[in-house]
């Protein structure tokens, strides 16, 4: 099986290699094909591995392929890991990444530099799966700069617009502040337990007592990490820019994968943060205040791609708000779901998109139901979905983490639910504003206004279907039923302290309370967008015309231009004082002082001698043997 | 038998080699300079089979040269030694074909003085007698100050004479009080050579005293804060395979002597200065990144950037850990690989446009692609994306540097921000956006410009992947320079 496994990773490589070297001769139908069957190649052996592992007959495979950075006792090999944990994302990332790879050969079809595209696509599922297959922090830590660097790339793939690179560079450089938490806390594992594979780590953890304070620092630190890479407070601001690369790119990136990231390294090092319940603590009121803020945010913004964008911040932040009451699985089965259903809106958005003719305003929208139906079926399906009503798959990730939140504790549980209405009222807005009522596009757009063609619908059809049906992998157990996602993930699980979860000690009447709650809840809040937007006809303010708090909230908090002020401004200042003062005028100075000061003394000292060439001998002559004198003899 | 001779040739090839050059004249100047620089380059990596067939690892060559003072011709080649010997062959012949485009007047005297230089440098790396070393540590600025005086690029004569008058006495200067400290050492030990000097056992003062003495010829050509203005202007002012020679190979000498020449020479005195050394060197990182976030000229921004990478070298060392250790030698073989490429993208866009500044460019990947994919992948490899070169040096010496202090760690660390920050500024101010008059007609690479870019590409990803071979080829020598220091 070693092979199959090693051929999930390198079958996307390959797609890359060839994409790069000879893309530029190929036909665009065949760079596409070639991009998006390595990536089918590399879902069908997923499903092999994943089937395997439903039928008990695949065990986990840890192997060290080769030795990386050794010398002497100092050893990080690079090497694998698949289990249960590894292969949910292998299946998200290459089928999901699949679908995404197919849309894209038609979204992206006039594109001059179509290869170059798939090029990139499939690079980044090479990094992705080497960060969710690595058998250590450091060769995960590879495919986490690697995505990282193909989200670069794709967010500013359209490279003439300076300001799409800006939000490129923006993104990498945020990450990387994050980047720096993984970094140093990949050294504190090193220095302590002399490894950083996640199996010795777990065993060296678990037979040692290793100090608290240790154990809190070191999840701190990566969850800084996580931050970056999973778009939370502080550093999330990277995240509604990256929506300048193409739709493709936002579905697959920035919504499905990449940035789920932060969570995959969370659940995989949960043995950490079981013995540190402040960290855990510390995440879960991060997410849930991250949730609740960009879903503020979400509600106020006119750019499709933008409530999207914070749309995702927030579900990220419920997912990290799980993670923090420790119900891991719960997060990895929103994970899952939010993958099909954000994948599906970002696809949909993207087909809208490309009916108007790159407008992405939904002032500029309204009517799209009758045009493009199919567009509109699937958007409905992922909207009802991520809003949480039943029984589509949103409503059971979402109810297990608020039931689990709920018991753990409830001024948290009452700011995810009030992100969660919220996100039911914004994601409908974003519904009736673009699909119900009249277009209010330019008849220019109207005359051109279509359904999609089949590789764009096919794949939304797809992702509906699994936003639909998705949440049937785990069933609530507290009712009866057999939670198929959880009794997978069991494994992962096993040996670290028996998860906390709604399952297990909510009462099954306070779960259905709570689930009926939530249900209300997002009804109303659909409701209430329904009579705001579809019978009062009410329509966002006016570019400027924002007032008070509103404008506040349109204007993202003003977050980016606090930062701006609080760290560019100051660095680049400090840039310009080091150069110009520090560096030009006190140090190189000096230098140049004490040059003019040995010529004065120079000057001074020739007064005192002829000036002949002949003395200058004499005297180096003189002054040699003086050395040579005390060296040699006398000592 | 055998590997003297080739431990010969591979030392007096170069000298050789410069006197072909001149005699071949202007024409075939530089096709029989490429030609020497690659069998060197091809003797030298031969050298490792020696290294692995003899006794405890080491090459040794000794004969007595000089009576009183006593001072032996003595060679040695280590693991240490045979990495930054293949370093400078590997590297020479790419600043050679680096040329190949350039119109260079007197190329037989250009020519010949880049492979005069490689002999120098070569001598630095393999002597094993202080007076040897110094003899050489000499002999290399003198080839490097005509080049940069002579064939030098920039706005005024005047300026350029003052800028590299004054990289000439500083780094002279600064040598000066290196070869007192040699003398002193010399009084004591009653000979310059190595063995001698390693097991000279000095009392606490001197130590101290030695160790400044030596410091500051190190310092000044590595070169670390507050020792470095001399760097921006001779990086600008000099012509680029000038400023590859400096940045790629001559720097790494001052590192070079670090570890063989000061470490284990006077261990106490390193462990007195030891704090004050990181400190300077992590000072160097931040400050020299900070700076690097402005500049407008592209030069001047590498040689920034370079003074932060190099500081982070020496504070790796300074920890006086295996990782440090480690970590400096592959991030030395890693920084000169990666700046000589970074200077060279440097060199092409001025040749293209005739300007260094980032401002009025823009927009060459819309013309030359290929260009753009090669500066894009060392623009990664000076990030230390991981997968290339430098990541694996950065990791092992901030990981040093936590062993050692975990604020310092987080402090150099910023680098990995920083150097984003400004790489791709770079990059997209060069590269991206729409092009302009300057870059509208720029020409993509041709092919001996992508002689030098494939290799450095495919040395970025080789070492990134699979560095063991340097890890393993230095140990050795590593942990016996350590083994004096904490002796």
């Amino acid at each position: 099986m070693l092979l199959e496994l090693y051929l999930i990773i390198l079958l996307p490589l390959a797609g890359f290699l060839i994409n790069s070297f000879v893309g530029k001769s190929l036909s665009k139908n065949i760079s596409g094909i070639i991009g998006s069957a390595s990536i089918l190649a590399s879902f069908i052996l997923s499903c092999v591995f994943f089937l395997g592992f439903i039928n008990g007959n695949q065990q986990k495979i840890d192997i060290n392929v080769f030795d990386w950075i050794s010398f002497g006792y100092f050893n990080i090999s690079f090497g694998l890991l698949l289990d249960q944990l590894s292969i949910i994302w292998l299946m998200v990332i290459t089928g999901v990444g699949f679908l995404i790879h197919v849309y894209s050969v038609s979204y992206m079809h006039d594109d001059d530099n179509f290869s170059i595209f798939f090029s990139y696509l499939n690079l980044f599922i090479f990094f992705m799966l080497l960060l969710v297959l690595g058998n250590s922090l450091l060769v995960t830590f590879i495919g986490w700069e690697g995505v990282g660097l193909c989200s670069y790339l794709l967010i500013g793939f359209w490279y003439k617009n300076q300001d799409y690179n800006n939000a490129a560079k923006k993104a990498f450089i945020m990450n990387r502040i994050g980047d720096l938490g993984f970094l140093v806390a990949m050294f504190v594992l090193l220095y302590h337990f002399k490894t950083l594979n996640f199996g010795a780590l777990q065993t060296a953890i678990a037979t040692s007592t290793p100090n608290h304070g240790l154990m809190v620092w070191i999840t701190v630190l990566l969850f800084i990490g996580a931050m970056g890479k999973s778009a939370q407070i502080p550093l999330y601001t990277w995240l509604p820019d990256a929506m300048a690369g193409p739709t493709p790119v936002s579905a697959l990136i920035h919504a499905a994968t990449m940035v789920t990231g932060g969570i995959y390294i969370i659940v995989r090092t949960h043995f950490m943060y079981e013995l540190a319940p402040e960290t855990l603590q510390f995440v879960a009121w991060v997410g849930a205040i991250t949730a609740l803020f960009a879903a503020t945010i979400g509600v106020f913004q006119n750019d499709i791609k933008k409530v999207l964008a914070y749309s995702t911040v927030s579900q990220l932040g419920i997912i990290f708000t799980a993670l923090g009451v420790a119900a891991f699985s719960s997060g990895v089965f929103h994970v899952v779901t939010h993958a099909f259903f954000k994948a599906c809106l970002f696809l949909g958005a993207g087909s809208v998109i490309h009916a108007l003719g790159g407008e992405q305003d939904i002032r500029k929208m309204g009517g799209l139901r009758k045009y493009m139906p199919l567009t509109f079926y699937t958007f409905l399906i992922s909207s009802l979905a991520i809003s949480g009503i039943f029984p589509f798959s949103g409503f059971f990730s979402k109810d297990e983490i608020l039931g689990a939140v709920y018991e753990h504790n409830k001024v948290l549980w009452a700011v995810a639910s009030l992100a969660s209405l919220l996100t039911a009222f914004y994601m409908f807005r974003l519904v009736f504003l673009t699909f119900t009522g009249e277009f209010r596009g330019t008849d220019e757009q109207k005359h051109h206004l279509h359904e999609s063609p089949a590789l764009i619908t096919f794949p939304l059809i797809v992702l509906a279907l699994l936003a639909a049906a998705g949440g049937f992998m785990g069933l609530p157990e507290g009712l009866g039923f057999h939670h198929g996602l959880k009794a997978f993930l069991a494994p992962v699980f096993a040996g670290g302290k028996p998860e906390a979860g709604p399952v297990d000690t909510v009462a099954s009447s306070t779960e259905i309370a709570l689930m009926a709650f939530a249900f209300v809840v997002a009804v109303v809040a659909i409701v209430f967008a329904y009579w705001k937007y579809v019978t009062g006809k009410s329509q966002p303010a006016k570019e400027g015309e924002e007032r008070g708090l509103v404008a506040v909230i349109y204007h993202k908090y003003y977050i980016d231009e606090i930062y701006n002020m609080l760290f560019v401004k100051p660095v680049m200042m400090l840039s310009e004082l080091f150069y110009e003062v520090v560096d030009r005028t006190f140090v190189d100075g000096m230098v140049n002082r004490s040059g003019k000061f040995s010529l004065v003394l120079g000057n001074q000292i020739r007064r005192l001698q002829s000036g002949y060439i002949g003395f200058y001998l004499l005297a180096m002559v003189l002054s040699m043997a003086a050395i040579f004198l005390y060296a040699f003899i006398i000592k | 038998m055998f590997e003297t001779g080739l431990l010969f040739f591979v030392f007096f090839f170069p000298l050789v080699a410069a006197a072909l050059v001149y005699l071949a004249g202007h024409k075939q100047a530089k096709y029989v300079a490429a030609t020497a620089a690659v069998i060197e380059f091809i003797a030298s990596v031969m050298l490792k089979k020696c290294i692995a067939a003899s006794h405890a690892g080491v090459i040794e060559f000794t004969h007595s040269w000089i009576d009183k003072p006593n001072i032996s011709f003595a060679l040695s080649v280590d693991g240490l030694s045979f990495i930054l010997v293949v370093l400078t062959t590997f590297l020479v012949p790419l600043i050679v074909i680096s040329t190949f485009r350039k119109e260079i007047d007197n190329a037989k005297g250009f020519y010949a003085l880049i492979l005069l230089m490689q002999f120098a440098l070569i001598g630095v790396f393999i002597a094993a007698d202080a007076f040897l070393f110094y003899i050489f540590w000499e002999l290399a600025l003198i080839p490097i100050y005509f080049i940069a005086l002579l064939w030098g690029e920039g706005r005024d004569r005047e300026f350029r004479n003052r800028a590299i008058f004054k990289f000439f006495l500083y780094t002279l200067g600064g040598s000066l009080f290196m070869l007192l400290g040699f003398i002193w050492l010399y009084q004591k030990a009653g000979s310059f050579n190595i063995h001698a000097l390693y097991n000279l056992q000095l009392n606490a003062a001197e130590q101290v005293w030695v160790f400044l003495a030596i410091f500051v010829a190190f310092a000044v050509k590595i070169p670390i804060v507050p020792f470095h203005t001399w760097q921006p202007e001779t990086y600008k002012e000099a012509p680029t395979a000038g400023t590859m020679l400096l940045a790629g190979i001559m720097l790494k000498m001052g590192l070079y002597g670090l570890l063989r020449w000061l470490l284990p020479i006077v261990p106490h005195g390193v462990m007195v200065c030891t704090p004050y050394v990181i400190v300077l060197a992590v000072i160097g990182v931040v400050y020299g990144s900070v700076i690097a976030i402005r500049q407008n000229d592209l030069k001047k921004l590498l040689a920034y950037s370079s003074l932060a990478h190099v500081g982070l070298i020496a504070a790796g060392i300074f920890t006086l850990t295996r990782e440090g250790l480690e970590g400096s030698v592959v991030q030395m073989v890693s920084h000169g690989i990666n700046v000589i490429a970074l200077f060279f993208a440097a060199e092409i866009i001025f040749q293209r446009t005739g300007t260094f500044e980032i401002a009025k460019l823009g927009g060459i990947r819309n013309v030359a692609p290929k260009f753009s994919t090669c500066f894009m992948i060392v623009v990664l490899a000076a990030v230390g994306l991981p997968l290339t070169n430098s990541f694996i040096g950065e990791f092992l010496l901030l990981f040093g540097i936590y062993e050692y202090n975990t604020v310092l760690s987080i402090i150099a660390g910023t680098t990995i921000i920083l150097g984003a920050v400004y790489m791709f500024r770079m990059y997209q101010n060069v590269a991206l956006g729409e092009t302009n008059s300057l870059t509208s007609t720029f020409e993509d690479l041709n092919w001996s410009e992508m002689a030098v870019f494939v290799p450095v590409i495919v040395a970025i990803f080789v070492i990134g992947v699979y560095p063991g071979p340097i890890l393993h080829m230095v140990q050795p020598a590593l942990d016996n320079i350590l083994n004096y220091v904490w002796r």
